[in-house]
């Protein structure tokens, strides 16, 4: 069997699915940003499948345009999540807590 | 090209990241309490805005950097527009800044983000677009939990986890972009666009829903804005000022960029699509804004479902897509210029009122005209101009949009714009009463209230764009025209 682009598109599908499905039902700063780890890992999937496989490309056209952005995604993910953890660290020693339920002073 | 004209190209954004790295480093050097922090920040945005106005006078000089970046009229109306914003609301916001600890990084920190939206305006390659929308976006992640007090760092974290999954869906959304069409350029894919190839429907639908979720979240569209009444109510208020503009004004840069340049205004086989999508925004976002706001009795917390219904009203334009006109965009430019100095207007006098009177609440307003006429008489003109009465600027943009999208010839767009003069009714309720509140009760106390003068210099100015806009939009229409025709020019 050979492995076509369909198959890691399936994959990367499936593991953003799961992604979003934590992300949105998990209370927990931390799991949620894990979950949106996975989505952006799902995307980085997708782009070197594209990158690799797709017939769309132009004539001239350099498809290691995908291999470029996915290390810009790293870079931004980890950007990202240093400033979530630092927020997490700040809110974890003011309330003893990172429950997205019990952060709600404000109406959520 | 030479690398001065590489530096000149993106001139605003490199001079304002500059600046913030001025600001920080003369923070930590010098002295405690005695370095010209706000001189400073003042100094590098009338660089950048200086430098964007060499460019506006020496003609625009088109694509570079690989075709990521393009200076034209559109980016050059938003640069003035983000650094006339921050300006305005660093020479509001000295004395709210005084008593913060971290004084060098917030005033850095609000020049990283116009340098970053700058750039946004200028991007024409999914790559820099995404870049640039996530340091804006990180920015003001920190930017709202700088106080570090409980409720600031409360919203902080809860604007991030909102940013953080919209940005996931928007980047899955340029993987879609990328892979069907094959390019990273907002012209590449325009080719591509245009060649209409009928089996790509789905996955550039898929791809731009995505897009849409990540630049909705800039907007605070509904179902994007879960996280703007939180934000608005527990940021801290100069900070929420700058975002409620600034943040609006870049989604919908890069938005109408993106689908306007990359899509295809009016002329692709997909854009009635996309369309279709936001006059669907559109209207969930008046809906819920409108009617959120009717109950609620926080001042800033009405703003943030104000703001809400306001995009819904931007988005309108976004939707007015017809070939061979360009009174949609334009007309989303021209809501966007007027609504920055009308809700600057709005949040600088609930700052300056609620500073004295000690609370946020709505019914502690009571009265007010009564102490301070001049603060509330600039409040009640920019509610009134939020809700669309004459003469102010808020009507003539309400009346520009409405019509670019009656114009452009879809059924569906006239029931939009029906739905819309609803809301502009149901919208009244709650700005002319809290309106009502201030000039008609009965204040508890009769002592005035007074507030600096910097701040009064920004409100009469925010006032003077008000009504200046209203009586005179002529000057502030055309520019919007030639920055959209900017957007429609045929690909070479």
């Amino acid at each position: 069997m050979t492995i076509t682009l369909a198959h890691y598109l399936a994959v990367s599908g499936i593991v953003f699915g799961i992604g979003v499905a934590i992300a949105l039902s998990k209370r927990n700063v931390v799991a949620v940003l894990m979950g949106v780890e996975l989505m952006l890992n799902a995307s980085n999937l997708a782009f070197l499948a594209f990158s690799r496989f797709s017939g769309a490309f132009q004539p001239g056209t350099e498809p290691l345009a995908g291999h470029t952005f996915v290390v810009f995604v790293l870079t931004v993910a980890a950007a990202e999540a240093a400033v979530a953890l630092a927020m997490a660290v700040l809110i974890y020693r003011r309330r003893e807590t990172v429950d997205l339920d019990r952060i709600s002073v404000l109406r959520w | 090209m030479s690398g001065w004209e590489l530096v000149h190209h993106i001139g605003p954004s490199i001079a304002l990241f500059v600046g913030a790295g001025i600001v920080l480093s003369a923070d930590m050097l010098l002295p405690r309490g005695r370095a010209p922090l706000v001189m400073l920040t003042l100094l590098t945005l009338v660089v950048a805005g200086g430098w964007a106005l060499w460019h506006a006078n020496t003609g625009t000089s088109g694509p570079a950097f690989e075709g990521a970046v393009v200076m034209d009229r559109f980016a050059l109306f938003f640069i003035f527009l983000l650094v006339s914003a921050t300006a305005a609301v660093t020479v509001a916001s000295t004395e709210w800044a005084q008593e913060l600890d971290l004084k060098g990084e917030y005033y850095a920190l609000l020049l990283v983000a116009a340098g970053a939206m700058s750039l946004l305006a200028q991007g024409n390659d999914l790559i820099l677009i995404f870049i640039a929308l996530e340091t804006t976006s990180i920015v003001q992640y920190v930017l709202v939990g700088v106080t570090r007090k409980d409720r600031s760092a409360e919203a902080g974290i809860k604007y991030l986890i909102s940013g953080a999954v919209a940005a996931g869906l928007m980047i899955y959304g340029f993987a879609f972009l990328f892979g069907t069409t094959g390019a990273t350029s907002l012209d590449g894919i325009a080719t591509f666009v245009q060649s209409g190839p009928e089996d790509a429907r789905l996955p550039l639908t898929l791809g731009f829903v995505l897009v849409a979720a990540g630049f909705g979240f800039k907007m605070a569209i509904v179902p994007f804005h879960g996280w703007a009444p939180d934000v608005y109510q527990g940021g801290p208020t100069p900070v929420i000022s700058f975002l409620s503009v600034a943040s609006k004004a870049g989604g919908f840069a890069i938005a109408l960029r993106l689908f306007y340049n990359g899509l295809g205004g009016g002329d692709t086989f997909i854009s009635e699509d996309w369309a279709i999508m936001f006059g669907v925004f559109a209207v969930a976002s008046m809906l819920f804004g409108n009617l959120g706001a009717l109950v609620q009795t926080d001042a800033r917390r009405l703003l943030g479902y104000s703001s809400i219904a306001q995009a819904g009203n931007v988005a309108i334009g976004l939707a007015a897509v017809a070939a061979g006109t360009t009174l949609g965009p334009s007309g989303v430019m021209f809501f966007l210029g007027t609504y920055v100095a009308t809700n600057l207007g709005a949040f600088f006098a609930v700052i300056a009122i609620s500073e004295r009177i000690g609370s946020y609440e709505i019914k502690d307003y009571a009265g007010v005209f009564k102490r301070a006429p001049i603060l509330a008489g600039v409040l009640m003109l920019c509610l009134l101009s939020l809700t669309g009465i004459p003469p102010t600027a808020g009507f003539i943009a309400k009346l520009y949009v409405f019509n670019g999208a009656v114009q452009a010839g879809e059924e569906w767009l006239v029931a939009v714009v029906a739905i819309a003069v609803v809301n502009t009714a149901i919208s009244a309720f709650y700005y002319l009463s809290w309106v009502r509140t201030m000039a008609l009760d009965d204040p508890e106390e009769e002592t005035s209230i007074r507030t600096t003068g910097p701040m009064q210099a920004m409100l009469g100015l925010a006032a003077t764009g008000v009504l200046f806009f209203g009586l005179v939009p002529a000057p502030l229409i055309s520019a919007a025209q030639r920055a959209a025709e900017a957007l429609s020019v045929p690909l070479s």
